[in-house]
């Protein structure tokens, strides 16, 4: 089985859409001649043509706008969106048009669009480089918010993410594009949206997160087994809708729960969690559910030291593992 | 550095247990070989350990109040040797020593204790699982869900025990409200109230009052002693016995002997109940209770038959000199058959005692009061002395206490000058 980076992923599930539904086309800033700022759709320019890799102007409502009408159309749009930071002017294409339109035509219209969009900091990439946008969206009905942490699940969900026939919404770690490599089947496969993954089982904590967390937290796992703390890590992969079921028998599995986000605490996904586990799990609960998050401050700073103070990492997640095994 | 252990010493041969009545350190403290580092308690001696080692209190393992068997660990001590090559301890070893702290910290702290979480009250009801027998491992002690599953997967399921009823007791009228009493709702407390903490010595009297109240069906007798011969005599010899002997010449010396001679005679009274079959004595030692601020001790005078009253009144005053000293022993508590309380001491003249369990009577000496009273149909002032018994009336009966009674009081009024020999 080929080993392969996060970023390498990516292109091959889009090469291999590409391949097998002629309906598949990518549009966005650069994504063509350059094969992307980070060249995640390199080669498909020359592969597929003008036509089915298309540069756009830098206009992101646009892009949305375009890929949307698309895909109302019949068609397969993968949007890009160079930063997820950037995806601010498209907002009201995203939320009052695809996320609606199934709804609002009583079912007559549907809208298969992929809008994929670099995430999160890490990257000295300050303000406009560096945000987690996921909790804007994260209370739309109609989106789907797929938010993979490893090559295999971005290969697994992207393809299905294409297939869809609604209008997902496809967060990659840009920090993860390079960093991360792992082992990915050459067939053809998918993986099913709405569902978390385990990625590690253990008895004494239960850590649910999503994205390069997760990468983290499994550094931090592996360190406290030394000592003798096992720790459960749930992957949600999908962080909208979430997987309720996976959360409440992982939450259950331990009974002392952390919850980590890259993300500003107070309304992130996190918060969402915490409420599902609260409603559900009342009497299997062995210790507050705690929460690990970026600070409540605007965005993340450029100077390392307070990139480093506001960036997740597995230092951080380690110390609150422990406090939660000792309580 | 290397931790050493301090166990529970042997307070006296017979001892098998003790109680950690006070700490005198803290965990950090630092503390010298022979040092006392707590008081312990066992069955009404109070004694100090000493600390085995020179160095630092590391952990308190026993808590104050807990009964542990003799040889059990009581606590740590991190002694300083070799305490040089700390500064070369690599960072996996910080981590250990890290996580050593921490779990001192749980240890002793036992805060959260009894802060149950929803998962653990949850499979603690499921499972009738008495929560106070569960170790909490967690942190301030606090039990965990895994501290209960571990206890579960033992199959050792500490339930909550269910009291053992003892046969009714006759003399108790309302067993019902008795039982009750311990089930009781807290009293509430109002500003400027003061809560004085049940410890130590306190927590035994109370214990052991309890249980001989609530095991022994007790009845009660009170004779009138006309001891005033006895006083006549004792207070001709008492400035000159001080002054030869250093110590008091007593009445209650003269009483114990007496109860003493009757006991030979009537050794019903020197008798323990043991469920099917009553144990009597043949040793007269008698428990003589000393009063101390705010604790009661119950030393023996050993065989008091084979002793003369000057014995008796050296022995009275070396026994109350080691209570107010805290200097009493295991040893000197021990094997008490019978009990006479000198309640006369502080001006009762008529009194109820308590048995002192296991033992089957107690005599009470009480104040003796001049009173006039008919001799020969005339008016005399003699010094009249009420003596009060409380028996176990499972094993005497009114008849041969009474003849007891009869006996001592005989005794008593017969002591003077001629019939009584102090030396």
């Amino acid at each position: 089985m080929p080993v392969m980076s996060y970023i390498q992923a990516v292109t091959t599930a889009l090469r291999e859409e590409m391949q097998r539904d002629e309906k598949v086309f990518i549009l966005g800033e650069d994504v063509g001649k350059k094969g992307g700022v980070f060249k995640a759709t390199e080669g498909l320019y020359d592969q597929f043509g003008e036509y089915r890799v298309l540069d756009t102007p830098l206009a992101e409502s646009a892009i949305a706008g375009v890929g949307i009408g698309a895909a109302m159309y019949g068609m397969r749009p993968v949007a890009e969106m160079q930063f997820a930071d950037f995806i601010m002017p498209a907002v009201n294409q995203i939320i009052s048009e695809a996320a609606r339109i199934r709804y609002r035509s009583n079912n007559d219209w549907n809208c298969p669009i992929v809008i994929r969009a670099p995430y999160g900091g890490g990257v000295h990439g300050a303000l406009y480089h560096s945000q987690s946008v996921e909790a804007l969206f994260a209370n739309q009905p109609g989106l789907k918010i797929v938010m993979p942490s490893t090559p295999y699940d971005v290969k697994g969900l992207l393809k299905a993410a294409i297939r869809d026939n609604d209008p997902v919404l496809f967060f990659e770690h840009k920090r993860a594009y390079r960093l991360l490599k792992g082992e990915v089947p050459e067939e053809d496969y998918v993986l099913p949206i709405g569902k978390a993954d385990v990625k590690r089982e253990g008895s004494d904590i239960t850590i649910i997160t999503y994205g390069l967390c997760v990468h983290f937290a499994l550094q931090a796992a592996e360190k406290l087994a030394e000592v003798g703390i096992e720790a459960h890590i749930l992957d949600l992969r999908t962080v909208y809708p979430l997987d309720k079921e996976a959360i409440i028998e992982a939450a259950k599995k331990t009974g002392k729960v952390l919850l980590v986000t890259e993300d500003n605490k107070e309304g992130s996904i996190i918060g969402e969690v915490a409420a599902i586990i609260a409603e559900n799990c009342l009497f299997d609960l062995d210790a507050p559910v705690m929460r690990l998050a970026g600070p409540d401050i605007p965005s993340m700073p450029y100077a390392p030291t307070m990139e480093k103070f506001f960036m997740m990492n597995p230092d951080k997640i380690e110390k609150a593992m422990r406090e939660l095994a000792e309580f | 550095m290397a931790t050493e252990k301090i166990t529970m010493p042997q307070l006296g041969e017979s001892v098998t247990e003790g109680t950690i009545s006070s700490w005198l350190v803290k965990a950090g403290d630092h503390v010298n070989k022979y040092d006392p580092i707590a008081e312990v308690m066992t069955d009404k001696v109070n004694a100090e350990v000493p600390s085995s080692f020179t160095g630092l209190i590391k952990e308190i393992v026993v808590p104050e109040g807990e009964t542990v068997a003799v040889g059990e660990l009581i606590c740590y001590v991190e002694t300083e040797a070799g305490g040089a090559n700390e500064t070369s301890t690599s960072a996996t070893e910080k981590l250990e020593s890290q996580g050593a702290s921490q779990v001192q910290v749980k240890s002793s702290d036992q805060s959260m204790k009894k802060r149950y979480s929803p998962a653990v009250l949850r499979l603690a009801q499921e499972n009738n699982i008495d929560l106070e027998q569960v170790t909490g491992t967690g942190r301030g002690g606090r039990i965990t869900r895994k501290d209960i599953e571990k206890v579960m997967a033992s199959g050792d399921i500490p339930t909550s025990n269910v009291q053992v009823a003892t046969p009714v007791v006759t003399e108790d009228i309302q067993p019902k409200a008795s039982k009750t009493v311990p089930h009781a709702p807290q009293p509430t407390t109002q500003v400027g109230d003061i809560e004085i903490p049940v410890t130590g010595v306190r927590k035994i009297i109370a214990q052991n009052m309890v249980r001989s109240k609530t095991e022994i069906p007790h009845a009660w007798m009170m004779v009138e002693v006309d001891v005033t011969d006895l006083v006549n005599y004792r207070n001709k010899l008492k400035n000159e016995f001080k002054k030869n002997e250093g110590y008091n010449l007593t009445y209650f010396a003269f009483f114990v002997k007496a109860v003493a001679q009757a006991l030979k005679k009537f050794p019903q009274l020197n008798s323990t109940w043991a469920g099917d079959k009553i144990i009597q004595r043949k040793d007269i030692n008698l428990s003589i209770a000393v009063a101390k601020d705010q604790e009661l001790f119950v030393p023996v005078i050993k065989h008091a038959d084979e002793k003369s009253i000057k014995g008796i009144a050296r022995e009275i005053n070396e026994l109350a000199l080691k209570a107010r000293t805290n200097k009493l022993t295991a040893d000197d508590m021990q094997g008490g058959t019978f009990t006479v309380n000198n309640t006369g001491s502080f001006g009762s003249v008529q009194s109820m005692g308590v048995i002192n369990h296991p033992q089957a009577a107690i005599l009470q000496v009480e104040s003796i009061v001049k009173k006039p009273v008919i001799i020969n149909n005339m008016f005399a002032a003699r010094d009249i002395v009420n003596l009060c018994l409380s028996l176990d009336h499972r094993i005497l009966d009114g008849l041969v206490c009474g003849k007891f009674l009869a006996d001592v009081k005989e005794t008593l009024e017969n002591m003077n000058e001629n019939t009584v020999q102090v030396y």
